[in-house]
C-alpha cells in the first residue's frame, strides 16, 4: 500500500533525528497509527517501503510493543490501571462496574465499536488512584459515580 | 520543614515555561559551568557531590560518567531514562510536566561533561503531556541558545530529541532502552560491555534518570558542600518520594534521604487509612516489602540495602491492615510475568509458574507444599535471570513469603481469602 504523501513526509522528517533508519520505525508507527484506524499489515509494509528496510523489522516492533494496535479498537479505548496502588484503592470494583455498564468483558469491544476495555499496568497516577486512561486522556481519583458520568458524557 | 529544591517551582502556574524557569534562576548554573569549568572539572565536582542515580540502582553518577573513554574516535551519546514504569512511581512525570527545563539544563551539563553532541530522552508512550511539554521546552531552549550549535557562545553544541516508548516496562532497563531507540525489540543485552564503553549505535553512552539530571543544576548553583549537607553521607541531596496506597495523603513529597518509613508515612502521608499499617513497599513493587515492625528503617540507599530491600524508584506503597498480602504479591508477580521480555527461561517460565501457584493460593485451593515450591522457584529465578527484572520479581516474592508466611498458611487452612 502506498502511504499518504503527508505521512511519508512526516516519516522522512522524523528519520532525520537518528543516524540510521531502523530507529525511525517506532515514531513512524505512531505517525501511521494517528493516520489510519489500526496498523494492519499493508500499513506496516508501507512503512518498511518508505524507510527502505526489511518488513520484518517493522512487524516485530508493531507486535512487541503494546501501544501499537494491529487490530481495530473501539472509538474510545478505556485503559483501567489495576496495579497495586490502584488495586489498594479498589480498582477491581471499577473493573466490574465497567464490564457491567458496557456489557463486555475486559479485552473486548462493544458491538457498536464505541468502547474497548483493557486493563493496564501502572500509568503513573498512583497518588490519584484509582485511575484510567481513555485514549490519551487521564482520569484520576475515580469512583463508580465518576466513571458513570464519564461514560454518559462519551455516550452523548 | 525541609526546603524544597526539586519541587520548588511546582506551585507556579506557569512552571513549565522557559520564562518562569529563567525567572526562578534557571539556566544560570549552565552558564557558570560553561564559563568556569572544563568537562573534567564538571565530572570531578559531580563525583565529589556523591550524587547517586535516582533511577533505581543508586549508582554514583560522576563515576559512571568517568567510564566514558576520553580518546575514543566515537562521539558519546547521552540518554535520559524517562520510561518511568515502576508501579508506585510518578516523580519523573511530575518533573517533566511541571518543570521540564530543570531536567534539560541538567542534561546539557551532563552532555558537556562527557562530550556528547546528541541526546535522546526516552519517554514512556502514555505520558503524552510530558512529551508535549518536553518537546516545547527543547524548542524554547534552542531558541534561547541553551541548546543548538553554539550554546551560550561557548562553542559547545548539543541537539536533544524525544523518543517515545510504546508500552513495555522492560524499556526502563538501560540496555533494553538503547535497543528500543535503535529500533529493535526491547530485550536486555549482555554487560559488559557497559553502555559507557559501547552503548547506543556502538558508541559510548551515558544513561541517567530524569531526577538525576534535575539534581545537577542545583549542585553547580549552590555547591558541592551544600549538596552533601543534605541527608546522610552515603545518600546525599534532595530526593523525591512517591507516596501511594492506603494512606491518608498520597502524593509526591521532597525530603532528605535518611528519614524513616514511619516519619514518611506519619508526617508526610498523614498515616495509614485504617490507622494501622500492615506492610510497606519502599521503592516500587520490585523492592521487597517490610512488615510494620520494620517501620523505623531509614529510607536511603544504604539503610534499605542493609535491610534486604532497596530504595529503587522511591515509590513508597502502604498497605493497611485491610489489605491482603497474598493478593498483593499475586498481582505483583502477574505484573512481572506480563512484562517479562521472554529472553531467558527462568524469568519467562518461572514467573508464569509462580503466578499460577499464587492465584491458586489466593483463591483458597493451595497446599502447604506450594509454599516450598514457590521458595524453590524464587531461588532459581533469582540466581539465573538475565536481567534485574527477574531478580526483582523473585526478591519481592521471597520477602512476602518470609514476612507474611502466616497469612499464606491462613489462606490454605481457611480454604479462602480472609480479607474478601
Ligand atoms: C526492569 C528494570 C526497569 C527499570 N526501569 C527504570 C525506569 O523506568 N526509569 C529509570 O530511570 N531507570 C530504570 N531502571 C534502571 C536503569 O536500568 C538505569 O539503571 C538507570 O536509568 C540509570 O540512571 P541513574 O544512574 O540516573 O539512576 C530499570 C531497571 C530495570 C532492571
Ligand atoms: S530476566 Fe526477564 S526481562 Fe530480564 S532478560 Fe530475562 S526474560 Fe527478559
Ligand atoms: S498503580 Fe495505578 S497509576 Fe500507578
Amino acid at each position: 500500500m502506498e502511504l499518504s504523501k503527508k505521512l511519508i513526509e512526516q516519516i522522512q522528517l522524523v528519520a532525520e533525528n537518528y543516524p540510521n533508519r531502523r530507529s525511525a520505525i517506532m515514531p513512524a508507527l505512531y505517525l501511521a497509527q494517528n493516520r489510519y484506524d489500526c496498523l494492519h499489515g499493508e500499513v506496516l509494509k508501507g512503512i518498511a517501503n518508505v524507510l527502505e528496510i526489511p518488513e520484518i523489522w517493522v512487524f516485530e516492533l508493531a507486535t512487541f510493543y503494546t501501544m501499537y494496535n494491529t487490530e481495530p479498537m473501539g472509538k474510545y479505548h478505556i485503559q483501567l490501571c489495576t496495579n497495586i496502588p490502584c488495586q489498594l484503592r479498589k480498582a477491581d470494583i471499577l473493573k466490574r462496574f465497567l464490564e457491567d455498564r458496557l456489557h463486555i468483558k475486559t479485552g473486548e469491544t462493544t458491538l457498536d465499536g464505541k468502547f474497548t476495555l483493557s486493563t493496564v499496568e501502572c500509568i503513573g497516577s498512583c497518588d490519584k488512584a484509582p485511575a484510567l486512561m481513555i485514549n490519551q486522556d487521564y482520569h484520576e481519583h475515580l469512583d463508580e459515580n465518576r466513571v458513570g458520568e464519564i461514560l454518559d458524557q462519551l455516550n452523548e | 520543614m525541609f526546603e524544597k529544591v526539586l519541587l520548588k517551582n511546582m506551585d507556579h502556574p506557569e512552571s513549565h515555561t522557559i520564562g518562569a524557569y529563567e525567572a526562578a534562576g534557571g539556566y544560570k548554573a549552565l552558564a557558570t559551568v560553561l564559563k568556569k569549568y572544563t568537562p573534567d572539572e564538571v565530572i570531578k565536582q559531580v563525583k565529589a557531590s556523591n550524587l547517586r542515580g535516582r533511577g533505581g540502582a543508586g549508582f554514583p553518577t560522576g563515576l559512571k560518567w568517568s567510564f566514558v573513554p576520553k580518546d575514543s574516535a566515537k562521539i558519546p551519546y547521552l540518554c535520559c531514562n524517562a520510561d518511568e514504569g515502576e508501579p508506585g512511581t510518578f516523580k519523573d512525570r511530575a518533573l517533566m510536566e511541571k518543570d521540564p527545563h530543570m531536567m534539560i539544563e541538567g542534561m546539557i551539563i551532563a552532555a558537556y561533561a562527557i562530550g556528547a553532541k546528541i541526546a535522546y530522552i526516552y519517554i514512556r508512550g502514555e505520558y503524552e503531556l510530558c512529551i508535549n511539554r518536553v518537546e516545547k521546552a527543547i524548542k524554547d531552549a534552542t531558541e534561547k541558545e541553551y541548546l543548538g550549535a553554539d550554546i551560550l557562545k561557548s562553542g559547545f553544541a548539543l541537539e536533544v530529541y524525544v523518543h517515545r516508548g510504546a508500552g513495555a516496562y522492560i524499556c526502563g532497563e538501560e540496555t533494553a532502552l538503547l535497543e528500543s531507540i535503535e529500533g529493535r525489540r526491547a530485550q536486555p543485552k549482555l554487560k559488559p560491555p557497559f553502555p559507557a564503553i559501547s552503548g547506543l549505535y556502538d558508541c559510548p553512552t551515558v544513561i541517567n534518570n530524569v531526577e538525576t539530571f534535575a539534581c545537577l543544576p542545583h549542585i553547580f548553583e549552590r555547591g558541592v558542600d551544600w549538596f552533601c549537607s543534605i541527608g546522610p553521607e552515603g545518600s546525599p541531596g534532595p530526593k523525591l518520594f512517591c507516596l501511594s496506597g492506603q494512606i491518608n495523603k498520597p502524593g509526591l513529597y521532597e525530603a532528605p534521604m535518611g528519614i524513616t518509613m514511619r516519619e514518611m508515612i506519619e508526617e508526610y502521608g498523614g498515616g495509614a487509612c485504617s490507622g494501622q499499617v500492615k506492610a510497606v513497599i519502599p521503592g516500587g513493587v520490585s523492592a521487597p516489602m517490610f512488615p510494620v515492625s520494620d517501620l523505623d528503617i531509614k529510607l536511603d540507599f544504604e539503610s534499605l540495602a542493609a535491610a534486604g530491600s532497596m530504595l529503587g524508584s522511591a515509590g513508597v506503597i502502604v498497605l493497611d491492615d485491610s489489605a491482603c498480602v497474598v493478593n498483593t504479591i499475586t498481582r505483583i508477580t502477574e505484573f512481572f510475568n506480563h512484562e517479562s521480555c521472554g529472553k531467558c527461561t527462568p524469568c519467562r517460565e518461572g514467573l508464569d509458574w509462580c503466578a499460577k501457584i499464587l492465584r491458586r493460593l489466593e483463591s483458597g485451593d493451595g497446599k502447604l507444599e506450594d509454599l516450598d515450591q514457590l521458595e524453590a522457584l524464587c531461588s532459581t529465578i533469582f540466581g539465573n535471570s538475565f536481567c534485574a527484572l527477574g531478580v526483582g520479581a523473585s526478591w519481592a516474592l521471597q520477602a512476602a513469603l518470609k514476612h507474611f508466611r502466616a497469612e499464606f498458611v491462613q489462606h490454605i487452612e481457611e480454604k479462602g481469602c480472609p480479607f474478601h
